[in-house]
């Protein structure tokens, strides 16, 4: 096969993968900067595959998919806010609750529907290529190669991958330029300034924590519905934990996310893709079973280098701490 | 209905405030009056109600019972948004301010509405502030790098940008050099002229004599009274807070020990930018002597501690205890040379206690790895809990009792308890009465005299310069981690001490 | 009228149990409610759950079975919280115990008496889990880094290396079909005593090992400190470094030995289910029994209860066993709520608007 090609591909894939793991960092970003550490993104997932799929299997609409599987995380990160917001439960405890708990609620539900596949309607829109260029753009003199290669590896998606990058940077646009976003970053770090500037800290905790579930389980419906097309048990298979890591090691920024999630969407495809490759697949470290590995072992490997640089931003000053106005 | 008066209402009118948590009267039926275009003080011991009752005007809490008037209007505060509304100002004593922000961001951060910021527009009415008021800071720095008063500076200008007409200001002074004082009274003076109404929590007589058109005292969460400063005096301010007269002077025994405890020559230490926090400190401690270190806060008394008591790694220099070099010693290789020193170190809970565990327990913190055996010796760490709690008349149901329950000034009892316990040869206390009431503080005093008198070297780091001026027999004063000079207690003022303070070394300071 | 939140003074011990029980209580509704809610009978699933778990000597022995790695685990990691290094790799250092007994079971000479083989595998389970959580805890000691994320992610590492060794190193050449490791040899077996394997009296012995020394050493002691506070641990001149290595060491030592009696006492084939969502339940096991060791032998059975009545339950009503995941996390719920019911009290007072007609009416008089 044509190297290029090969590499566009390969980027197709990257781009694939790395949009539940885009929008699982993105809404923990946005928790995490409103203070609150919620280890839940892996349950959160689990409760967006799960109500999505069910209702993408009865209703073969992909907007009332999608509705229900911000229901369903939108209930789950809710239930989190409640815990540690008004009874400042511990932020690190309540996230590993949400995560069993999300995961009994997936799997009880999913039960039934375990190992079927989507209907037709939302095969062919996870199927449909909206950007594709026109086949004729190949053949351009010069350019036409590179455009080629352009439209293999970033035009043939979903409208679901394109509306996630273009989140993340609405993300970034909303954090860092305007005022909504400037009070989020306040309360994150502190956010007894924040309350005595005039700013509603409880429901802005609320707010950005209910979101940021939602858009952790929007990459679970994303995983169930759109990527795989078929129900699984553990269909998410330890990405949100992922997720926790990656938020760390892009400095709770929106844009850098899609920086780490691509990176990291790639690691997950390297092994099917090197196999490909003759010269490599046969070494020991490009095993499947090494390669399996790798997503974990380089989120260890994240770890180490943030924590290893003396001057690191590590998140947000109030992050996991309760805030409670009359504290005395 | 109040009739109209001819005169403008006054800008504050409270009455009859209470609030209670759990089981303390925080307020009891205080009523407070501030007119406008008056710098008023609210005076009173650390647990007499001042702080709650600011934060009920600020909207922080809300009261049990009790009405408040703005400018002769009845209102109701939910949150300090509601107060910020009706332009009420307050200034923590610690600053509400987000560290990695800029200054410019601190300042508007909860006005305005809409998505967007407008920083140019923002930017223009704070430089149009700061010269107004002749304040002189850069808003687009970060609060991080600013010193302890500009970040002040930025919370005047924070509740200015919002346009208020009362300003609250908790204990503003406390952390501030003489000089930086005075241009802070500058700026509050600026307000009166205006017809702003500004309150000034203190309590620091002299300053409140000075600056100050009329006091009110809180005792015990009661109104004692209302005076012009002009009518009163310190002593009588003193009675009125304490509810006795209280003899404020701090006796100072004649120093007479048995000769050199503590050299340190050229001491630096770095932190983890490499920028020196202490930088060839130099002195020398006599047993039988209280050195006093003075210096605003920051200056490198948390380092000069921490490095003597081993807890700290110095980058260089001596430090000699009788013959014994222990310049980078741990803690136990320290005691292990049979040095016995004791430190009491400036957060209490978080470093020289274990917040969750009982007085007993926290007694065998320093000398449990002693007890024979892989085992711990209760029995021997619950006599001495007791010994300790009696000595020092510690208020606590018991020796099994959180020490995170108990109040500040029995909390400090405990370690000091402690410490003396063990015998000390050297003695280091970093702000021991910060929080303390009166009384408290002059127990500690004496405590301090007492072990001065049993021949200990006390290490005394402090932040009230008249305590320091009076307790100390020298003073050995701090800036930006240098000694700007070691000086005789008995012959320096507030005001050269304060110059050291900030940098200038005085030129007759005598090195003693 | 507005609800305000003042802190309680003193939380009195009997109301304190009383909260919680009733936390309990509630979570069980909750769940018996979203049960409903997804089309099962809350009452009968109940019912089979407890059937299942303590209805017959069978399903006695299997929750106690159950319980006792359950146990074993949330002993080794509540060392780790009263440190507060909050070790999540519970499962992996179950696994990397499991991998090590199972290696040792294969390569010991089959004429060694049995105290010795059984002794050799269990010391080498503690090695296995104690160096899957010195990894973690030396790189927390020496740069601060983040532990609860690099011991989770080990989890999946050991489960990765298991697999690895069930479809290559250790294949087993005569299982036909599924691809599995040989299984350990009988002689490897613990044996059973009061008809249940003797795992029950490792984890009891640990119970008491755990309980003493946490209260009574001076290691404990000072594990307590260092959790508590660094600076006071500093300051007290305790070695940081060392207790955290050290605690770190006993803990996933004591993980790692789950691993052998899980393998010796029940599996007897090492697979990368061995685990089977132990690590995680024994977080909460140990964080409910508020890291008090004797309390966790009582909070451990009920969880074993849970897992064991749930499969029971599949069984006879088909409802699908992870409603006892459901469960887990409501009893979670509630039970941090309920923390906040003991250290804080609400208090029910007239509102600004009340207050203000108050007033208003007081004005007229």
């Amino acid at each position: 096969m044509d190297v290029a090609l090969l590499i566009a591909l390969f980027l197709a894939s990257a781009v694939r993968m790395a949009v539940p793991l885009l929008l699982g960092t993105l809404g923990e970003s946005l928790t995490e900067r409103a203070g609150n550490l919620n280890l839940g993104v892996e349950g959160l997932m689990m409760m967006g595959a799960a109500t999505g799929f069910i209702a993408a299997y009865h209703t073969d609409n992909i907007a009332l998919a999608v509705l229900a599987g911000m229901l369903g995380s939108g209930f789950g990160s809710l239930l989190y806010a409640i815990l540690t917001i008004t009874f400042r439960t511990k932020q690190d405890v309540t996230g590993l609750a949400l995560t069993i708990f999300g995961s009994g609620f997936a799997n009880t539900l999913g039960k039934t529907l375990a190992n079927t596949n989507t209907p037709e309607g939302i095969r062919t829109f996870a199927q449909a290529t909206p950007l594709k260029l026109p086949e004729s753009t190949a053949s351009i003199p010069g350019i036409g190669p590179v455009l080629a290669f352009i439209d293999t590896a970033f035009l043939q998606h979903n409208w679901f991958v394109y509306l996630t990058f273009i989140a993340a940077f609405a993300g970034w646009f909303y954090l860092f330029r305007t005022r909504q976003g400037l009070h989020l970053r306040m309360i994150g770090e502190n956010p007894a300034a924040a309350d005595a500037s005039g700013i509603r800290v409880i429901g802005a905790k609320y707010a950005h924590v209910v979101v940021g579930g939602i858009l952790c389980g929007l990459g679970g419906v994303y995983i169930s519905v759109i990527n795989v097309g078929t129900y699984l048990e553990n269909i998410v298979a330890g990405r949100g934990w992922i997720v926790v890591a990656l938020v760390i090691f892009i400095r709770w920024d929106p844009l850098k996310a899609i920086a780490g999630s691509l990176l990291f969407g790639a690691l997950e495809i390297v092994g099917f893709r090197i196999q490909h490759i003759e010269a490599l697949s046969g070494l020991p470290i490009f095993s499947q079973y090494a390669i399996d590995m790798y997503p974990y072992l380089m989120t260890i490997i994240v770890l180490i280098l943030t924590y290893a640089r003396k001057k690191a931003y590590l998140g947000p000053a109030g992050l996991g701490v309760p805030y409670f106005r009359e504290d005395r | 209905m109040q009739p109209q008066n001819r005169t403008q209402p006054p800008a504050i009118t409270m009455q009859g405030i209470s609030k209670t948590f759990a089981t303390v009267k925080a307020n009891d039926q205080i009523s407070f009056s501030v007119k406008a275009g008056e710098i008023h003080a609210l005076l009173g011991e650390n647990g007499s109600g001042k702080s709650t009752l600011m934060n009920i005007l600020s909207g922080i809490y809300l009261p049990d019972s009790g009405e408040i008037d703005i400018h002769g209007e009845r209102v109701i505060f939910r949150s300090p948004r509601d107060s910020m509304a009706q332009g009420i100002g307050m200034i923590h004593q610690h600053f509400k301010l987000v560290e990695n922000l800029s200054a410019l961001e601190n300042i508007v951060a909860g006005t305005g509405h809409g998505l967007l910021l407008d920083r140019k527009a923002a930017r223009d009415k704070v430089i149009a502030l700061s010269e107004q008021f002749e304040m002189d800071i850069d808003p687009d720095r970060k609060i991080a790098s600013m010193s302890v008063s500009e970040k002040q500076t930025v919370e005047i200008l924070k509740v200015l940008y919002r346009g208020s007409q009362i300003l609250i200001l908790d204990e503003p002074t406390a952390v501030l050099t003489p000089q930086e004082i005075t241009r802070l009274f500058h700026i509050l003076h600026r307000m009166r002229e205006i017809g702003q109404a500004v309150v000034f929590i203190s309590h620091k007589l002299n300053e409140v004599l000075s600056l100050c058109d009329r006091v009110t005292v809180l005792r015990q969460g009661k109104t004692i009274g209302t005076v012009y400063t002009h009518q009163t005096t310190a002593t009588e301010l003193v009675e009125m807070m304490v509810g006795r007269a209280v003899d404020l002077a701090i006796e100072r025994p004649a120093a007479v020990g048995s000769g050199q405890c503590l050299d340190v020559k050229n001491l630096t230490v770095k932190d983890h930018d490499g920028v020196a926090r202490l930088n060839q400190v130099s002195f020398t401690l006599d047993h039988g002597e209280i050195l006093g270190v003075a210096g605003l806060s920051g200056s490198g008394q948390k380092e000069l501690c921490e490095t003597i008591a081993g807890l700290c790694a110095p980058n260089g220099g001596s430090i000699l205890f009788h013959d014994n070099q222990i310049i980078g010693k741990s803690p136990r290789e320290i005691i292990r040379l049979g040095i016995s020193m004791s430190f009491i170190p400036e957060d209490r809970l978080g470093m020289g206690l274990v917040a969750s565990m009982d007085i007993a327990d926290n007694i065998m913190l320093k000398d449990y790895a002693f007890h024979k055996g892989p085992f711990l010796n209760r029995k021997e760490a619950r006599a001495k809990a007791k010994r300790i709690v009696e000595q020092l008349s510690i208020n606590t149901p018991g020796i099994y009792h959180t020490v995170r329950k108990l109040s500040g000034g029995n909390i400090q009892k405990v370690i000091l308890g402690r410490e003396i316990n063990l015998s000390p040869r050297l003695l280091i206390t970093a702000y021991a009465v910060r929080g303390l009431d009166i009384h408290s503080s002059y127990t500690i005093y004496s405590l301090i005299n007492e072990q001065k008198s049993k021949d200990v070297a006390v290490l005394f780091i402090g932040e009230d310069l008249d305590v320091l001026l009076e307790l100390c027999d020298r003073i050995l004063v701090l800036c930006n981690g240098q000694v700007t000079g070691i000086v005789n207690a008995k012959d320096v003022n507030k005001e050269q001490i304060g110059l050291m303070m900030a940098g200038e070394t005085l030129t007759e300071s005598e090195a003693v | 009228m507005r609800l305000r939140i003042a802190k309680k003074d003193t939380a009195g011990g009997y109301k304190a149990v009383l909260i919680r029980v009733g936390a309990v209580l509630v979570a069980l509704v909750l769940s018996g409610l979203l049960m409903t809610a997804m089309g099962y009978n809350p009452i009968s699933a109940f019912a089979a759950i407890i059937k299942g778990s303590f209805g017959s000597k069978r399903g006695l022995i299997n929750t106690i079975t159950v319980a006792i790695p359950l146990l074993v685990v949330a002993l080794g990691l509540s060392i780790s919280f009263s440190m507060r290094f909050w070790n999540i790799g519970g499962e992996g250092q179950l696994i990397m115990g499991a991998i090590f007994a199972t290696f040792v079971a294969h390569n010991l000479p089959v004429n060694t008496p049995t105290p010795v083989y059984l002794i050799t595998m269990a010391i080498a389970s503690m090695i296995g889990g104690a160096l899957f959580a010195l990894i973690p805890g030396l790189f927390r000691a020496y740069s601060g880094t983040n532990e609860t994320l690099f011991t989770l992610m080990l989890n999946y590492v050991a489960i990765k290396i298991t697999v690895f060794l069930r479809l290559v190193l250790w294949k087993d050449p005569e299982a036909k079909g599924f691809p599995s490791i040989e299984a350990i040899p009988k002689i490897a077996h613990l044996p059973k005593v009061f008809g249940i394997h003797s795992g029950w009296i490792i984890a009891l012995i640990a119970t008491v090992l755990v309980y003493v020394f946490l209260k009574y050493t001076k290691r404990g002691y000072e594990t307590r400190v260092v959790g508590e506070s660094e600076r006071t641990a500093h300051y007290a001149g305790i070695n940081v470094r060392r207790v955290l290595i050290s605690g770190v060491i006993l803990s996933g030592g004591l993980v790692g030995l789950a691993g052998f009696v899980k393998l010796s006492g029940a599996a007897f084939t090492l697979s990368e289910s061995i685990g089977g969502g132990n690590g995680f339940s024994a977080v909460i096991i140990a964080w409910l029994a508020q890291l008090n060791a004797p309390v966790m032998v009582i909070v451990a059975l009920l969880f074993a209860a849970m897992e064991q009545g749930a499969m029971g339950m599949e069984l006879a009503l088909k409802i699908p066993a992870s409603v006892a995941d459901i469960i887990k996390g409501l009893i979670l719920f509630t039970a941090l709520a309920s923390e906040f019911f003991i250290a804080y009290r609400v208090v029910i007072e007239p509102g600004p608007r009340q207050l203000q007609k108050q007033a208003q009416k007081e004005d007229q008089v």
